[in-house]
């Protein structure tokens, strides 16, 4: 678990640091490319890789028809092959056609080869509500893929851990599922100049408290902390761990501040049934059953599919009022 | 109900094969009977559950892969489906690996974890048999990107061109024409090579396939050279058929379609009772067997061969078969303490699962390239 972040006046755009961090990786080694829609010429459907084209020219920069499953394939085997492909999904919600190449080729060439071929490759895109979307295009994928061995799966927060993260993933040997969002992609943070990476399986802690332990993934890192500035005034305490990679999951970390707390709500922005949020709980009950002073509890996206009308979004997603509520049950006090 | 096309109107004298010195086709010979006598083998060990899961046996398309390989060099990468035992074979895979792969045991070319379907050769640029229908058509194109990409922006390799096989069945597969429209916009040197059987399953090619009697027509839609192969039980013919062909792909690194007629002569897999199609149609494919069809060229045309040199061709690989089958025998069965937690990641992480602690693979011998 870290707690320190490095110093910097530099304030940069999430997407910005996705494109810094692909780009300084394609400086660095010639093997990695960028393969998606619109990723080229229209310069990113969400401008991540804006001006890339230019600088790396058509060969490295690749604009893909829509056959999500046809150039995640390819993009496997190319891997396979030596090279580092980044493949680029316009959203995790249309990597739903590509299930096959990514689910069972990805993760299970190595082993299935018995060790002679592995994928060292990295899927990208938004994952999760981008606002007013709708069921088709709100999907969160951790939910349904976390559960598949073999690739690892970093979701940042901030802008700085999206570049010390999608740095760790574009090196890495083994698949990573890489789920960025939408709604962060114009968040300001701070981003040293200088070089760094981060590494998957250490969580990060946010915010530093005695009564109750919060762990999240991604975007809803965010509402926590804003959870925890509100019950902060009413002299409640919160450890909020941002976990920056579901798999690995640095469980050691939220192990120790349950230990500390005696409580913990875990916050995702998936379906409940079968969640990283649920697998937290079970892998906290395994370990430290006995510290706990009361049941988990999970704050999870509302189980029903994504609705379109504002009103009903805000309701079903996790939010500020969701998770105050869930830690204050924990302490007894609604 | 398919018919049998015998080999007619080629002229044997001057196809690129008639160039080839005698040594390279008794080679193909070899081969032929190799994958022939393997499967045999691969039937018996079957039936006797020295072999599980699902198996699928070549007998009947071995000129498929032994005539197009030969048009072929050692980088080219090669990828197919699951009925792979004669691809792994030609393309020079130890018979011990691919037996005890199918035994199970850690001397299989994946150690154990693949089976029958899933044979991956990385010092002969096999990727894998694939046990998903079509799946390999994707990452058939996504080879061909690579060597391509490898040759023009990193600098390193020959032109290569990548051969992806795919059953008749995998044509009616999303998968199949996202890939073909990939490499025709891109221009990948991937040929994809349809061993065309006449049937998936249990289903005739025309009761599931559009255009079944042009299927190039399909390539044509993406833009992609084509090529069909009306006599493909004979090896010759085949490469006299495929060679100018790849060559082509591989010079100007583009992509190719070949519609190549086949058959198999068992079932579909090991339990298949054959409902679907009389013993005469067998029958009359049988009458065109690869392996008698080029005994005999080389017998008559080319005098190089003796039916007592066949028959000494046919004990020796005979005794390599069995070897094979003793050595699947005698091999260790994997210990799960250590194999099963294996392999699933190059570099393992701590806290990657719940269930244990990945570790480290070793390599096998047989497929470390050392061997
Ligand atoms: C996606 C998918 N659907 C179904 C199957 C089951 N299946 C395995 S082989 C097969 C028939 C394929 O026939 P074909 O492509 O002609 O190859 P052949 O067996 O003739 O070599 C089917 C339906 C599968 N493996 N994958
Ligand atoms: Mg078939």
């Amino acid at each position: 678990m870290t707690t320190a972040m490095i110093e910097t006046t530099r304030q940069i755009q999430y997407r910005e640091a996705l494109r810094e961090a692909m780009s300084e990786e394609m400086r660095a080694d010639k093997r990695v490319f960028l393969l998606g829609e619109e990723v080229a010429e229209y310069n990113g459907a969400y401008k991540i890789s804006q001006g890339m084209l230019d600088e790396f020219g058509p060969k490295r920069i690749i604009d893909s028809p829509i056959s999500e499953n046809g150039f995640a394939g390819l993009g496997i085997a190319a891997a396979m092959h030596g090279l580092r492909p980044i493949i680029e999904f316009m959203s995790w919600s249309f990597s739903l056609v590509a299930a096959d190449q990514i689910l069972n080729n990805a993760p299970k060439m190595l082993y299935m080869s018995g060790g002679q071929w592995g994928c060292p490759i990295v899927f990208r895109g938004n994952d999760g509500a981008g606002g007013q979307l709708a069921s088709t295009h709100s999907w969160c994928v951790e939910g349904l893929f976390a559960n598949v061995p073999g690739m690892h799966m970093a979701i940042p927060s901030c802008p700085y851990d999206a570049k010390g993260l999608l740095k760790t993933a574009i090196r890495c040997n083994d698949p990573v599922f890489f789920l960025e969002s939408e709604r962060m992609l114009g968040d300001k943070g701070p981003v040293p100049e200088e070089e760094y990476t981060i590494p998957f399986g250490e969580a990060i802690l946010r915010a530093e408290g005695d009564d109750c332990t919060l762990v999240s993934f991604g975007r809803p890192v965010n509402f926590c902390i804003e959870a925890m500035v509100e019950l902060a005034k009413e002299e409640i305490s919160c450890d909020v761990l941002d976990m920056r990679t579901i798999r690995p999951l640095d469980i050691d970390s939220i192990v120790r501040s349950v230990k500390k707390t005696g409580r913990l709500v875990v916050v995702d922005q998936s379906w409940p049934f079968a969640s990283p949020a649920t697998e937290v709980i079970t892998q906290v009950c395994e370990r430290a059953f006995d510290y706990l002073d009361h049941q988990p509890v999970r704050v999870n996206s509302d189980d029903v599919p994504t609705p379109y009308a504002k009103e009903l979004e805000q309701a079903y997603l996790p939010h500020k009022g969701k998770i105050i509520e869930a830690v204050k049950s924990t302490l007894g006090l609604v | 109900m398919t018919t049998a096309t015998a080999s007619k109107g080629r002229d044997r004298k001057t196809g690129a094969s008639a160039m080839l010195p005698d040594d390279t086709l008794l080679g193909w010979l070899r081969d032929l009977v190799l994958i022939r006598e393997f499967e045999i083998r691969t039937m018996q060990a079957y039936s006797n559950a020295q072999i599980g899961g699902f198996c699928h046996v070549y007998n009947g398309q071995e000129a498929v892969v032994v005539g197009t390989f030969a048009a072929t060099i050692k980088d080219d990468p090669i990828i197919t489906a699951y009925r792979d035992h004669g691809h792994a074979l030609a393309r020079g895979m130890d018979p011990k690996a691919c037996m005890a792969e199918m035994f199970g045991k850690t001397t299989g070319c994946a150690k154990g974890k693949g089976g029958s379907m899933h044979m991956f050769d990385r010092p002969n640029n096999l990727f894998g048999g694939h046990g998903i229908v079509s799946a390999q058509t994707p990452l058939g194109a996504g080879l061909a990107f690579a060597t391509k990409y490898e040759n023009e922006v990193l600098g390193e390799g020959e032109k290569r061109i990548s051969l992806c096989f795919l059953g008749d069945g995998a044509l009616n597969q999303g998968a199949l024409h996202e890939a073909m429209n990939l490499a025709g916009i891109f221009s990948l040197p991937v040929i994809y090579i349809v061993e065309n059987n006449g049937y998936s399953m249990g289903t005739a090619i025309h009761r599931g396939t559009t255009m079944s009697d042009k299927l190039e027509a399909k390539a044509a839609a993406y833009g992609i050279e084509s090529l069909t192969i009306e006599d493909g039980m004979d090896v010759c013919a085949i490469y006299d058929k495929f060679k100018p062909f790849a060559d082509a792909c591989r010079r100007d690194q583009k992509p190719g379609f070949v519609d190549l007629k086949t058959y198999r002569y068992q079932g579909h897999s090991m339990s298949d009772p054959q409902k679907y199609r009389s013993k005469d149609e067998v029958g009359s494919y049988q009458e065109l067997d690869p392996i008698l069809t080029l005994k005999g060229q080389l017998i008559e045309d080319r005098g190089c061969l003796t039916e007592e040199d066949f028959k000494a061709m046919q004990k020796e690989v005979r005794a390599i078969v069995r070897e094979a089958v003793k050595f699947a025998e005698n091999s260790p069965s994997p210990d799960p303490r250590t194999e099963l937690y294996s392999d699933v990641f190059t570099d393992p992480l701590p806290n990657s699962s719940p269930s244990g602690p990945y570790t480290h693979g070793e390599a096998n011998h047989l497929t470390r390239g050392d061997a």
